[in-house]
């Protein structure tokens, strides 16, 4: 899958994630979450995962969670990459 | 048994998360009305992982999916029926014709992914007057469809009326209803009560919709979950009625008669099968129990 344009999914309520991703030259992930300390291997495992399963290599990837479970993280990004890979206005 | 219906908006992950611990017969993913227009992918994407990971235990799991004339319809049922869901609620259903495409599509998505042809059932919406008008069409157009909900809030709207906690309105609608339903085999589902706070309101209008004949309601608030499972509930006479009326029945077939005698009353099989959906409802809400030789026994 390529990136093309910046795009978002998810909000900042609670058990909620924003994922926000956008082309890039190399591969960033930032991460922002009230349970890091405990849960960020966690997190960015699901994201690599996600991140593979779509086969993107590059791109910047950040995360502000609001305590999502894994399924959440897993949609959210799902559906952020799949609306940067199409042009604005695409298939929603 | 769909006591209860519970809608859970689509896009809200602490809600699907808060549906494995609510009490509803029935949790209904909502795609269509609870979701923003920009927003359809999202929520498809979200319950699509939801039914994946999350144990909602027995709960039947079903989700509205948006009205068949948009492009989203489609794509949701190429989603959700890969994911687990077990029925669909069609939104706007206005006919026959409209529930046959629909199963069509079925067939398709079915043999795609290898799943036993029929498995996922229809629970039509009949929101609008054409659908009240077409409703036994509608329950009877395929097999897949195992339930007909009254939508009550579009359907006045598409009346031109205001719509009131007592309901007149749709007194007819409600009726007409339960006669296609049943004339059709398959279950009626009453419209949601829309005043979140009024728990003891919700519980009058379930009431009422029982006394009609209808088997549940569709469900806007987990607030109302105790007051529909309350007015589904049987009273403690009608169960000690319900269990003396199978216990006759059981003696009459003994005897090789079709009917017999109670309380002074001539009962026959259309009183046993009232019996048993009574004691099906009274072990739904744990007020008897199966004993281990399969007979029920009255709790004290």
């Amino acid at each position: 899958m390529e990136l093309i344009r910046k795009a978002k999914s998810g909000t900042l309520e609670s058990s909620d994630v924003l994922v926000t991703v956008e082309p890039a030259g190399e591969l960033i992930i930032t991460l922002d979450s009230p349970v890091k300390e405990q849960f960020a291997c966690a997190i960015l495992e699901t994201v690599r995962g996600v991140l593979e399963d779509f086969s993107v290599r590059t791109g910047k990837i950040e995360l502000a969670d609001q305590g999502a479970l894994d399924c959440t993280i897993r949609a959210r990004l799902t559906t952020a990459l799949k609306r940067a890979s199409q042009p604005a206005g695409g298939e929603k | 048994m769909r006591r209860s219906l519970l809608f859970l908006p689509g896009n809200q992950p602490g809600m699907l998360q808060s549906g494995g611990v609510l009490p509803a017969d029935t949790l209904i993913f909502d795609l269509e009305d609870s979701v923003a227009a920009g927003e359809k992918d999202a929520a498809r994407e979200l319950v699509a992982s939801a039914l994946r990971s999350f144990d909602f235990g027995r709960r039947e799991l079903s989700a509205r999916i948006n009205d068949l004339e948009t492009k989203h319809a489609f794509t949701d049922l190429k989603t959700l029926i890969p994911a687990g869901i077990e029925t669909i609620m069609l939104p706007k259903v206005s006919g026959g014709d409209m529930v046959q495409q629909v199963a069509a599509l079925f067939d398709e998505i079915e043999l795609e992914h290898g799943i036993v042809k029929g498995r996922i059932k229809i629970i039509a919406l009949i929101e609008t007057a054409c659908g009240v008008e077409h409703a036994y069409e509608v329950a009877v157009a395929s097999p897949r469809v195992v339930a007909l909900a009254l939508g009550a809030e579009d359907l006045a709207a598409d009346l031109g009326c205001a719509r009131t906690k007592e309901g007149r309105e749709i007194f007819y609608s409600r009726s007409r209803l339960i006669i296609a339903a049943k004339a059709a085999g398959i279950e009626a589902l009453d419209t949601p009560f829309t005043d979140a706070r009024d728990t003891e309101g919700c519980y009058e209008d379930a009431l009422f919709a029982r006394s009609l004949g209808y088997a549940g309601k569709l469900c806007i608030s987990p607030h109302h979950l105790d007051s529909i499972h309350r007015a589904f509930m049987p009273s403690k006479a009608e169960i000690e009625f319900a269990l003396d009326v199978t216990e006759a029945m059981r003696r009459a077939k003994e005897d090789k008669r079709g009917a017999v005698s109670l309380r002074g009353k001539m009962i026959d099989l259309p009183v046993l099968l009232q019996a048993e959906r009574t004691l099906h409802l009274a072990r739904a809400a744990g007020l008897i129990q199966e004993e281990p030789d399969g007979e029920n026994n009255h709790e004290a």
